[in-house]
């Protein structure tokens, strides 16, 4: 648990470093007057046509939903493996290490399988 | 569990701190060594290593394609770095009109702030840690993912059009890669019975072919390969710079940010640099352990240098590796980018996942 209270403690620090970085720049750097053209949006100097938020392709949706499937199951992963690995190091006595590696396996097929299903679905084609 | 870094142990700083600063109080030495080392190992790496990093992969850059790099400040153009870092505080954060302000100047603290927390499980020596909880890979895993939320809200926020389309990439991107380290790490987890970064360090002792990498044949040195390439493309570093290519989209999801903003994006993505290539030889090249040969007069030698000296050392040659990759690739499409993880690396990473269960079950790899 104290290794936790240090990651909290880490966690103000690296915020207030991150703060303290974005103050002396800001207290530190030339203020001009705001003209026309420091105002506009950057486009190599170009005027800017319609809106800056433009509309963008909804793949980049089909992969952050692929990606929130394929996390969940490596998030179950994780304390399956933890303990699988325990019992394979003998800190486990009495499971059949065998077995628990073969449930592993399945599950693992199984992640497998919903690649090839998102594949076979056309969820990774680009176009 | 060694929660605070013990400088006292073996150490010529925390002898000096125990022994003439604090020689009646052994509470106040272990709170000052404590604090020396947390700040140590927060400044170095920040403060000196990014500074260094950037100078390396300027000279790394300029001497693979034949020129000299920066050669004017200082020899052979060390300090140019800390000039840059000088300009950059003193010039003008400029948002431009449209911006969302706060969100626009919060954005480049989080991937900063998310480094940092990495930075503080990385074992950089068998003392020298600030933090080692005991679900250590998953915190690695948990905490990394955290620095895209300030691509995303930081190009959301400018008001541009390259800085949306980059970051619409990064999500897409380190999303997609995220999955590939996670099954690699967790192979080094079920590997190695261990999951707190330390105690994986210490199940690589012995010779050089007890490091992970050389001690599951065939599993090993192919998830250290997978893990490389896919590490490159968690870092967005070239070939894989996809969400800042200048040639399509400028400067990506920073196009807006000039001085502070634009340096703590930078500072974030060289720490981030360090702490992946840390990591690569926390998981697969023994860390802060000597590379023993199992003759005894070397390694008596080789035992006596510092583990920290070992674990930097790594950490370099690793980052050497990334900038050797960048300026060797051309880089791909963001399809064919996202096609290599999801078609490719993704179902290789699972069968090497699979490979290392099987062999781990026929004692093919002694546990």
């Amino acid at each position: 648990m104290t290794s936790y209270a240090i990651l909290v403690f880490f966690l103000f620090l690296g915020i207030a470093m991150a703060g303290g970085a974005m103050l002396a720049g800001h207290l530190l750097s030339p203020k001009t007057p705001r003209t026309p053209f420091q105002q506009a949006a950057y486009e190599c100097g170009n005027p800017t046509i319609g809106p800056t938020r433009v509309r963008f392709r909804a793949g980049y949706y089909l992969f952050a939903l692929l990606f929130l499937v394929f996390d969940v199951e490596t998030l179950l992963l994780f304390p399956a493996v933890a303990f699988v690995s325990r019992a394979l190091h003998g800190e486990e006595a009495g499971v059949p290490v065998s077995l628990m590696l073969a449930e592993l396996g399945v599950f693992v097929f199984v992640l497998l399988a919903g690649l090839a299903y998102a594949w076979r679905k056309g969820a990774l084609k680009w176009d | 569990m060694n929660a605070l870094i013990d400088l006292s142990a073996n150490n010529a700083v925390g002898d000096f701190v125990r022994d003439v600063l604090f020689p009646n109080s052994p509470a106040l030495a272990w709170a000052a060594n404590g604090l020396l080392g947390v700040a140590a190992l927060l400044l170095f790496p920040v403060f000196l290593g990014a500074p260094f990093l950037i100078w390396m992969e300027r000279k790394v850059c300029a001497h693979m394609q034949a020129r000299l790099g920066p050669m004017r400040h200082g020899p052979h153009g060390a300090v140019q770095t800390i000039a840059d870092v000088v300009k950059l505080v003193f010039k003008e954060i400029a948002p431009p009109g449209g911006v969302d302000r706060l969100v626009y100047l919060l954005a480049p603290g989080i991937p900063l702030t998310a480094s940092f927390l990495v930075l503080a499980v990385v074992p950089w020596g068998a003392n020298l840690q600030v933090a080692d909880p005991e679900q250590g890979v998953f915190y690695v895993v948990a905490v990394g993912a955290l620095g895209l939320l300030g691509f995303l809200v930081g190009a959301w926020a400018s008001n541009n059009k390259f800085a949306l389309l980059g970051a619409m990439r990064a999500g897409a991107q380190m999303l997609s890669y995220e999955i590939s380290l996670s099954v690699l790490l967790l192979l080094v987890m079920l590997l190695s019975g261990e999951s707190s970064l330390r105690e994986i360090v210490l199940s690589q002792r012995g010779t050089v072919l007890d490091w992970w990498v050389f001690k599951a044949p065939v599993v090993g040195p192919l998830a250290f390969v997978l893990y490389l390439v896919s590490s490159t493309a968690e870092l967005n570093r070239g070939p894989f710079d996809l969400i800042e290519a200048e040639q399509e989209l400028t400067a990506g999801y920073q196009t807006e940010y000039s001085g502070m903003g634009f340096s703590m994006f930078y500072l974030a993505e060289y720490v981030n640099m360090t702490i992946q290539a840390a990591l690569v030889s926390t998981f697969f090249l023994g860390g802060f352990l000597p590379p023993l040969v199992g003759i005894a007069p070397v390694d008596a030698a080789l035992a006596a240098v510092p583990g920290v000296v070992w674990m930097v050392a790594k950490t370099l040659a690793i980052v050497f590796v990334y900038m050797w990759f960048r300026w060797s690739f051309p880089r791909p499409r963001v399809d064919q980018l996202l096609a290599l993880e999801w078609k490719t690396l993704l179902p290789a990473n699972l069968a090497v996942f699979a490979l290392g269960m099987l062999a781990l079950a026929m004692g093919w790899i002694l546990p």
